[in-house]
């Protein structure tokens, strides 16, 4: 009956529950084994309220998996205990002691019954489990996509995202914005996962579990975020030497707010008369052979698209905040805030390095 | 003994006498050298492969630390990986493997001695490669020295786009050579089992030590094969134009990945098996009673030898295939936790009823129990796809397969060291130095193994050299890296108890431990041709007919 009403929990969802699981779930989580480390989790550092806490899900593959994640940790838990009594049961009650030494214990060579029990019983468990989670497989992987729901193409490149809107027709980088899905009008984001050169892994724990990009594998993902805000997440498959600062971000808008980001991101760069010489130092140097901006001649795809750079947040995939500080020292010399990144070192003069970053400062 | 054996040769040759006793140990075909010497070198690596561990842990310690550059510490993962797998893990038990199983089945070597050097010194000639690539690895191109690819080394990070230089050349070489190394172990070992058992030692009759690592053996041969394909294949790609892997011409990341971890996961086994074969023979003699349910424990082993066989792609669920696809991985991965739980409950059956004798070997082996538990239910947690599909890739599968590989395989070998010592040096090893090492080792294991589980569900993945602030994660970490050092500091205790007793150790006389298995029936060590006269055995625990002749086993067989 228990795996039943999980199951059916696992497919409906309420922001409602999310409390309540998440409750019942840390209470789990204090298993003998990590009670300890639970106990650090919840401790003053912010979780599970750190933004990637797999128990806090958002989404509903998300809400599914950690559905099944607790009822799958239950199982295992009542075996951890039964097992562990029985362990430490015969380890105490069955101690050598002094009275006996020199006398050997009867000897038993085994029991077909005892045999067969233990051979019946966690098969029956193993049909249990396996049954429970086909259902979540089925469920999140063949979800049928609506017809509205937002289409995106998540391109992974060393160390940076790129992402596409094919039907709004937006390039942007590093930081995604997908709107927020009502349970009564759903409008979920249908993710196409590519890689320009090795294996990445698109990884924002609270909307969904990770899926892969694999060159010459495309491969799909689906998340529909039941509450506004910014998810965090990062790249999980090892990719290279900067792995660790593949760093993503997701804004989960209102209608109204994605609406608006997207009129705002369809539009050509803003021209500003002031940041012509930025603009003559972008297109004398190599800038433009990675970097595009929109309505200007620069239309590099090698590195991330910055015709609404100052949209942005953060630097780098994550790297760095979006200041003017830190766009100065990136341009000057990346190596200081990501080494190994593929964007190289211009080696400008400082009159030239003042101009270029006043022309990305202008880029709203 | 072997002191006394070292005292003889001094007093009998005058020039050179350590050459001479270098050059015996350099050109040995006895199957117990050889064994021994697996465990040294096994033991060197381990040592080398901590050290690494370490300066992750030192990296890891707090967010944003700068200990090493990402390059280095891209390096120092990579080389763990590789070398606690294939440079300590597998020779070591290779090495008891090697020195027990003639010994065990009442033989007098292995059944090709030649060959059995030539895979010791193939494996340990693989070893070196690998770290030769700290030296040539960045070849002419002033790419980075010793491989930074992961030990998966998944493509195309392998191919040369991305892995200039030599030192993804020498990380597939060595994993070729010390491959071959393995095969020819496996048909030793395999032809040694079926042939060479003495008379009265029927199949039935095997200790389970033998019965084991007869299966071990059969799946080394099925799970390197692939590997050793792949490798050719890669070196194919990366010096004859091949395209195997080389996804900018139309290559197959995901081909890699099923090669991979078609050996990838029956190697699991291939090293937990022997640890399966340590605790049978440990824990009846330190419970005092006969292994229970024998024939069950051989047609379990058997069981998990085919079905983790089929188990392989559990390690790509995150890699997009289809539901079916996950769903039968993840039936086929619940199911071989069957007859893994039965080992498990028929361990704790031994002990049931039993008179338990707190021995160093004996402690590490209810470790083992303990922790094998743990990690076995993390790993069904696994199982379910869905679960992996948040876990995979994160610190929790650092710390699951962490937990079966020093909570199960570690504490398995080191009750082994415990145990066998004695026969293979003539001497005890202290059990005062045993127990600190014992408890250290396990407060260490578990501070850092146990922390290490939250982390992951906190999102924080695997390989990562850095991370920022305010995600959670310090505490944690800083947390994990204390308990590496304690673990570290237990190492080094073993190590000294391991010099100390060889020296000052108690001596042992032939059957320390009140056994019940062949080997404790010759001299400890034993001399070079093992028995004097071939055993005869008519049960399964020979010495225990010999002990109580009133009462033999053979009476019930």
């Amino acid at each position: 009956m228990a795996r039943k009403s999980e199951v059916k929990n696992g497919k409906k969802m309420s922001g409602r529950r999310t409390k309540s699981v998440l409750s019942r779930g840390w209470q789990i989580v204090l298993l003998p084994f990590w009670s300890t480390s639970a106990l650090w989790a919840v401790g003053p550092e912010g979780a599970p309220g750190n933004g990637t806490n797999i128990f806090s899900p958002a989404s509903t593959p998300a809400k599914s998996i950690a559905d099944l994640s607790l009822f799958v940790i239950v199982i295992t838990g009542i075996i951890f205990v039964v097992v562990f009594a029985l362990l430490f049961y015969s380890v105490v009650k069955f101690r050598g002691r002094a009275i006996d030494a020199g006398r050997e214990p009867a000897q038993v060579y085994g029991s077909t019954q005892i045999e067969v029990a233990w051979t019946i019983i966690p098969t029956l468990i193993v049909v249990v489990l396996f049954l429970a989670t086909a259902r979540v497989i089925h469920a999140v992987q063949d979800a049928p996509e609506p017809p509205d729901a937002v289409e995106v193409t998540v391109i992974g490149h060393q160390y940076w995202w790129e992402f596409r809107y094919p039907k709004l027709g937006i390039v942007t980088a590093n930081e995604l914005h997908i709107p927020v899905s009502n349970p009564s009008h759903p409008t979920p984001t249908f993710v196409q996962l590519l890689s320009a050169d090795t294996d990445h892994s698109f990884w924002v724990p609270e909307l969904a579990g990770k899926t892969d990009l694999i060159p010459n594998h495309p491969n799909k993902m689906w998340m529909d975020p039941q509450r506004t805000g910014v998810f965090l997440g990062q790249c999980a498959q090892y990719c290279g030497t900067q792995h660790a600062k593949m760093l993503l971000r997701i804004s989960v808008d209102g209608p109204e707010d994605f609406a608006s980001w997207v009129r705002a991101q369809q539009k050509p760069a803003v021209e500003d008369a002031g940041a012509i010489a930025g603009r003559r130092v972008f297109e004398r140097n190599a800038c433009m052979n990675c970097h595009a901006v929109g309505g200007t001649p620069a239309d590099g795809r090698f590195g991330p698209d910055l015709t609404h750079l100052m949209s942005r947040t953060t630097l780098a995939a994550g790297a760095a905040e979006n200041t003017y500080d830190n766009l100065r020292l990136w341009i000057q010399n990346p190596s200081v805030i990501k080494p190994s990144s593929l964007m190289p070192s211009m080696k400008l003069s400082d009159a030239d390095l003042d101009a270029v970053v006043s022309y990305m400062e202008t880029l709203h | 003994m072997s002191s006394n054996v070292i005292t003889v040769s001094v007093g009998q040759t005058d020039a050179k006498p350590w050459v001479d006793e270098l050059h015996q140990w350099l050109t040995t075909v006895d199957h117990k050298r050889l064994g021994i010497l697996y465990i040294l070198s096994a033991l060197l690596f381990l040592v080398i492969g901590g050290v690494e561990a370490l300066v992750i842990r030192v990296q890891l310690m707090h967010s944003h630390n700068n200990f090493v550059s990402p390059e280095v510490f891209n390096r120092m993962f990579t080389m763990h990986g590789t070398t606690m797998i294939f440079f300590v893990a597998m020779p070591v038990l290779f090495g008891f493997a090697n020195y027990l199983i003639p010994l065990m089945i009442g033989a007098r070597d292995m059944a090709f001695p030649r060959l059995n050097a030539f895979s010791f010194w193939l494996s340990f000639l693989g070893a070196l490669l690998l770290y030769f690539s700290f030296l040539g690895g960045s070849g002419l191109y002033g790419a980075g020295n010793a491989p930074d690819v992961g030990w998966w080394s998944y493509a195309p990070l392998g191919a040369r786009a991305f892995s200039p230089g030599h030192s993804s050349d020498y990380w597939t070489l060595s994993l070729l050579v010390s491959g071959f190394g393995s095969i020819g172990t496996a048909i030793n070992i395999i032809s040694t089992i079926l042939c060479l058992r003495c008379p009265g030692m029927k199949l039935d009759r095997m200790p389970l030590f033998a019965w084991l690592n007869l299966v071990m053996a059969g799946m080394v041969l099925i799970a390197i094969t692939p590997l050793s394909a792949a490798q050719i294949m890669l070196l194919i790609d990366r010096y004859l134009g091949g395209h195997f892997f080389d996804t900018q011409a139309g290559g197959s990341a995901v081909l890699w990945m099923h090669f991979f971890w078609i050996f990838g996961h029956p190697e699991v086994y291939v090293l937990i098996i022997p640890c399966f074969a340590f605790m049978s023979e440990i824990i009846p003699v330190f419970s005092r009673k006969p292994i229970f349910g024998y024939p069950v424990m051989v047609a379990a082993t058997v069981c998990i030898g085919f079905v983790s066989m089929s188990v392989w792609a559990h390690h790509m669920f995150t890699i997009g295939m289809n539901s079916y696809a996950n769903s039968f991985f993840t039936l086929t991965t619940m199911v071989v936790g069957v007859p893994t739980g039965i080992k498990l409950f028929n361990w704790i059956g031994t002990m049931w009823g039993g008179r338990i004798q707190f021995k160093t070997p004996m402690l590490f082996s209810i470790g083992f129990l303990f922790q094998f538990l743990i990690a076995g239910l993390t790993g069904i947690m696994m199982a379910a796809s869905p679960f992996d599909w948040q876990l995979s890739l994160s610190y929790f599968v650092v710390a699951h397969f962490h937990y079966v590989i020093v909570g199960g395989i570690l504490f398995a070998v080191f009750a082994a060291f415990y145990y066998w010592y004695p026969k293979m040096t003539g001497r005890m090893l202290s059990e005062r130095l045993g127990k600190w090492h014992f408890w250290l080792f396990l407060i260490g294991f578990h501070l850092t193994f146990d922390v290490m589980h939250v982390p992951g569900i906190l999102g924080m993945p695997r390989r990562i050299y850095t991370y920022e602030p305010g995600r959670g994660w310090d505490t944690l970490n800083f947390i994990i890296s204390i308990g590496a050092f304690i673990q570290a500091l237990a190492i080094l205790v073993f190590v000294a108890n391991l010099i100390i007793s060889y020296f000052k150790g108690a001596e042992a006389g032939n059957d320390p431990w009140d056994a019940w298995t062949l080997e404790w029936s010759t001299s400890s060590p034993p001399a070079a041709y093992n028995f004097a006269t071939v055993p005869r055995v008519a049960s399964r625990r020979p010495l225990w007919d010999l002990k109580h002749p009133e009462n033999p086993d053979s009476r019930y067989e």
